[in-house]
């Protein structure tokens, strides 16, 4: 314990009366001040990001912006409807492969899990989140784009497959552990096998959570980048072959940033204000779901 | 005193006819797959799909280690040491790089950590009850907003006000540091510092938040009733109990600063030189593979930047482990989760 | 109908610690059997044995013999095989909370594969007029989840639930200790009538209740079996001192 000393009664003072010195109630309202400081300065960036995103995005946001694909560097005009279908086909690649593997990765450690294998396996999950997402982006170059010998969207699909998985194996485990006891021991007595009573009783009974877990995962890697830079590496044009370079996004946000033209300097904060609205209504339709319980599940 | 007291069993009619068909139907069922072929097939698939687990990482280690092993026996330990990124004559020291990633993420710290606390501080301790939701909420957001927009709010806005005012301000004032010198660019060491500060500040102070809550509720009342102030009590009762799980937060936070690559890239200036002064242009290790890595030609050249993504994994799974470890012991076995 | 069970020379482990020694039985068909005890004797992990229920506890064991009617219970059968012969109603009343009424009660038949949809709806029927439901709920049965009915409907819910599968032996472990005393006299009526067509096998610590509902008891005292006799004998009359401390409150 840190020094009583200040907080001692002063024995010569009226008596009765705690004295609080002036000095003591000063550091408090520093504190308090200091305090209340930081949260506005920590909120201004938050408001200042999510301000100038409506304010230079919005007068770029038109129907040609989302329907058209990029002009030659240089032409104005132009949009990135190329980028936001790639974004798509890339995302539904990694969906259909780390979803499925997530979930019945969860299922294992919830439901088979409880032994050393179980255990190495949620230290590896966790080790797999704190993993720099370009590291990932190298891994699946080399496996995917090397063995192809030019980039491509499933290339980046596994990019991002690979940063689903972690995520969506520990909420799944965490909502299938959520599930009671006795929901099991009722299936189980009535003569239903394992599999069944897994998959018909607690999965579903898990649902909204693990629906939850694989959104929240969809939506942290919907606005990643650096795992696509040499995986989808980016396209001027429509794409729809899984083994072509594609354009994302976010990448092409990045592209436009850094490039000399104003024209797709504009273009880019509007590409960053579609990005944001799509994530934040996606964790916000996941948040109001779960809120309303609309999904069911247990209470 | 057994049964006497009870009134005679009262059989209902149409009973004993649906038992008999039920009876008979459910001959079937009895005789039906009791599901053990297909308990095993599934219980298969689903170990097979925690083993990917194991195998994502596996295969993580393999194809960096094994595809810088052309940098490594070109180089050995002085590729950490060399001061030379030249790949035009294929020499390669990732000196530059370490120390970028090294200094932009401590100057985010320093930044980062005070504020971090006194969010959490205010949160826990000090928060009306209305303005904790919404609060919170919003500090989700920030950890929410993709790298790259980041990165694109600090091109636009944050390196002209820093080129503008910021920096001229810090060379008159703290100049003589040594610090605040050179032309004032705008990019740089600052720039990445602070942008990479915003980014984290989210996830150390919800681990602080956590870890803040877990102190229990009769420390903070056993200061209050020797008279301490509220600032008093949060330091004595509430920030020393909770120190250690700051700490993992910290270094968590951390963590997340050493692998961020895009907002970094786009304010650092990519410049792989050594230099004292913050406003000096620089380089980190996420920024040279992501500038370089799709352009690199020849094997030489890619096994030193896939070196250099092996040392940065090494560098952050250690770094995490040593985090999630603090924070673990603090709120007991928890893991530290930073939301989407 | 319901089917006689045999027991002999049971043995049960939870891990190193054993529960039950040398459990030798006989359950009558068609009547009510209770067993009774303090708490933690070896009564429910007896009755979970019965239906190999105790197997699914991580590092439990069983030795022993158990004969439901002419199956051997660990030799004969896998235990899902054997489940669909036995129900059973738990302690805290288990609906699935993501199902309706009608899919709670039909669940044991549709999990198991059975499609037949025309006949479903008879089978539901006939199992809440049997667990005395049905005038209570026949509006709702597709629309209300299993978990929105009171405490004493759902454990009726869950006997429905059990009797719709045409199992031969019930076994209910504390099935009113979770309910107020009007569900529990109405689900006491029920077993009783239900009798006349399934062996029930009851756990209760409840002693009025055993004297209440059941022909034969049998007293467990710290995972041994002291006493199995008519219940009548038993109450009035046991033959062992243990027995009789039990029944007139000496321990317990």
């Amino acid at each position: 314990m840190a020094s009583l000393r200040g907080l001692v009664p002063d024995p010569t003072a009226t008596p009765g009366v705690l004295q609080i010195s002036l000095w003591r109630r000063l550091k408090d309202y520093l504190a308090t001040a200091f305090a209340i400081s930081t949260v506005v300065i920590v909120l201004a960036p938050l408001v200042a990001i999510f301000g100038y995103l409506v304010y230079r995005g919005i007068g770029s946001l038109n129907l040609a912006f989302l329907t058209q694909i990029p002009k030659p560097p240089g032409e104005l005009g132009g949009g990135m409807a190329n980028a936001i279908a790639g974004s798509a086909l890339i995302l539904a690649i990694a969906s259909l492969i780390g979803v499925p593997l997530g979930i019945g990765a969860g299922i294992y450690l919830a439901e088979y899990g409880q032994n050393r294998f179980g255990d190495s396996v949620r230290f590896v999950s966790d080790v797999l989140n704190g993993v720099p997402s370009i590291v990932i982006g190298i891994v699946a170059y080399a496996i995917v784009v090397l063995r192809q010998k030019h980039f491509s969207a499933l290339a980046g699909g596994v990019a991002l497959a690979i940063m689903m998985v972690p995520t969506i194996t520990r909420t799944t485990e965490e909502m299938l552990l959520l599930v009671p006891n006795v929901l099991r021991e009722a299936a189980y007595g009535l003569g239903v096998s394992r599999w069944r009573t897994t998959l018909s009783i607690v999965l579903r009974t898990a649902t909204s959570g693990i629906i939850t877990g694989v959104m929240l995962a969809f939506a942290r890697v919907a606005g990643e980048t650096a795992p696509l830079l040499f995986t989808a590496f980016g396209n001027q044009y429509w794409n729809w072959k899984l083994d072509q370079p594609t354009a994302a996004l976010p990448l092409q946000i990045f592209t436009y940033a850094i490039s000399p033209y104003d024209d797709w300097h504009r273009q880019a904060w509007a590409g960053a204000l579609v990005l944001i609205v799509l994530i934040v209504s996606a964790v916000a339709a996941v948040r109001y779901a779960v809120r309303r319980g609309t999904l069911g599940g247990v209470a | 005193m057994a049964n006497q007291a009870l009134p005679q069993p009262r059989l209902k009619g149409p009973q004993p006819v649906v038992k008999q068909e039920v009876k008979k139907r459910l001959n079937p069922l009895v005789k039906s797959s009791d599901g053990v072929l297909a308990d095993r097939v599934f219980g298969w698939i689903i170990f097979g799909c925690a083993l990917v687990v194991l195998a994502i990482l596996a295969l993580i280690v393999w194809q960096l280690v094994s595809r810088s092993q052309a940098s490594w026996h070109a180089f050995g330990w002085k590729f950490f040491g060399g001061q030379d990124w030249d790949p035009v004559n294929d020499q390669y020291g990732a000196l530059p790089f370490i120390y970028g990633t090294l200094v932009s993420s401590i100057l985010a710290l320093v930044i980062a950590v005070p504020l971090s606390v006194g969010v959490a501080v205010f949160t826990t301790e000090m928060c009306p009850k209305w303005l904790r939701g919404p609060l919170s909420f919003t500090t989700e957001l920030l950890a929410a907003i993709p790298s790259v927009i980041y990165g694109l709010w600090a091109i636009f806005v944050l390196v002209p006000i820093l080129r503008n005012y910021v920096q001229p301000f810090l060379a008159k004032t703290l100049g003589w540091t040594g610090l605040f010198s050179g032309p004032p660019y705008g990019i740089g060491m600052l720039a990445a510092g602070i942008i990479l500060a915003i980014m984290v500040i989210p996830i150390i102070s919800s681990i602080a938040r956590e870890v803040l809550t877990v102190v229990p509720q009769h420390q903070r009342e056993a200061a209050l009733a020797l008279g301490a102030t509220r600032w008093e009590m949060i330091r004595i009762a509430v920030l020393r109990n909770a120190r250690a799980g700051i700490v993992g937060g910290v270094i968590l936070g951390l963590g997340r600063a050493l692998g961020e690559t895009m907002a970094v890239t786009m304010v650092i200036g990519n410049r792989p030189e050594i230099a004292k002064s913050l406003f000096a242009p620089g380089y980190t290790m996420a920024s040279v593979l992501a500038n370089e890595f799709s352009e690199a030609a020849g094997d030489l050249y890619l096994s030193a930047l896939i070196e250099i993504g092996l040392a940065l994994f090494l560098v952050t799974i250690i770094v995490n482990a040593l985090a999630r470890f603090m924070v673990w012991s603090v709120t007991r076995g928890q893991p530290a989760r930073a939301r989407a | 109908m319901g089917v006689g069970i045999q027991v002999e020379h049971v043995n049960a482990w939870y891990g190193k610690s054993q529960a039950l020694h040398d459990i030798n039985l006989k359950i009558e068909a068609n009547h009510a059997t209770a067993l009774i005890g303090p708490s933690g004797c070896g009564k429910s992990t007896f009755i979970r044995c019965l239906n190999r229920m105790h197997e699914t506890t991580p590092d439990a064991r069983v030795e022993g013999k158990v004969r439901i009617g002419d199956l051997d219970a660990y030799n004969g059968t896998s235990p899902t095989q054997l489940r669909r012969r036995i129900g059973m109603v738990f302690q805290k009343p288990n609906p699935f909370p993501t199902m309706s009424i009608y899919d709670n009660v039909a669940a044991g038949l549709k999990l198991n594969g059975y499609r037949d949809r025309k006949h479903l709806d008879e089978i539901v029927e006939g199992s809440l007029k049997s667990s005395a439901l049905w005038d209570e709920v026949k509006d709702n049965i597709h629309k209300k989840s299993g978990a929105s009915l009171s405490g004493g409907q759902q454990q009726r819910l869950c006997i429905a639930r059990a009797l719709a599968v045409a199992p031969e032996v019930l076994l209910m472990d504390e099935p009113c200790s979770a309910l107020d005393p009007i569900s529990t006299g109405k689900i006491e009526e029920l077993i009783f009538e239900l009798k006349a067509q399934y062996t029930i096998v009851i756990v209760t610590h409840n002693m009025q209740q055993a004297a209440r509902v059941a022909e034969y008891t049998g007293f467990f005292l710290l995972g041994r079996m002291i006493e199995y006799d008519k219940t009548e004998k038993i109450f009035t009359n046991p033959s062992d001192k243990r027995t009789e401390d039990y029944i007139t409150g000496r321990f317990g």
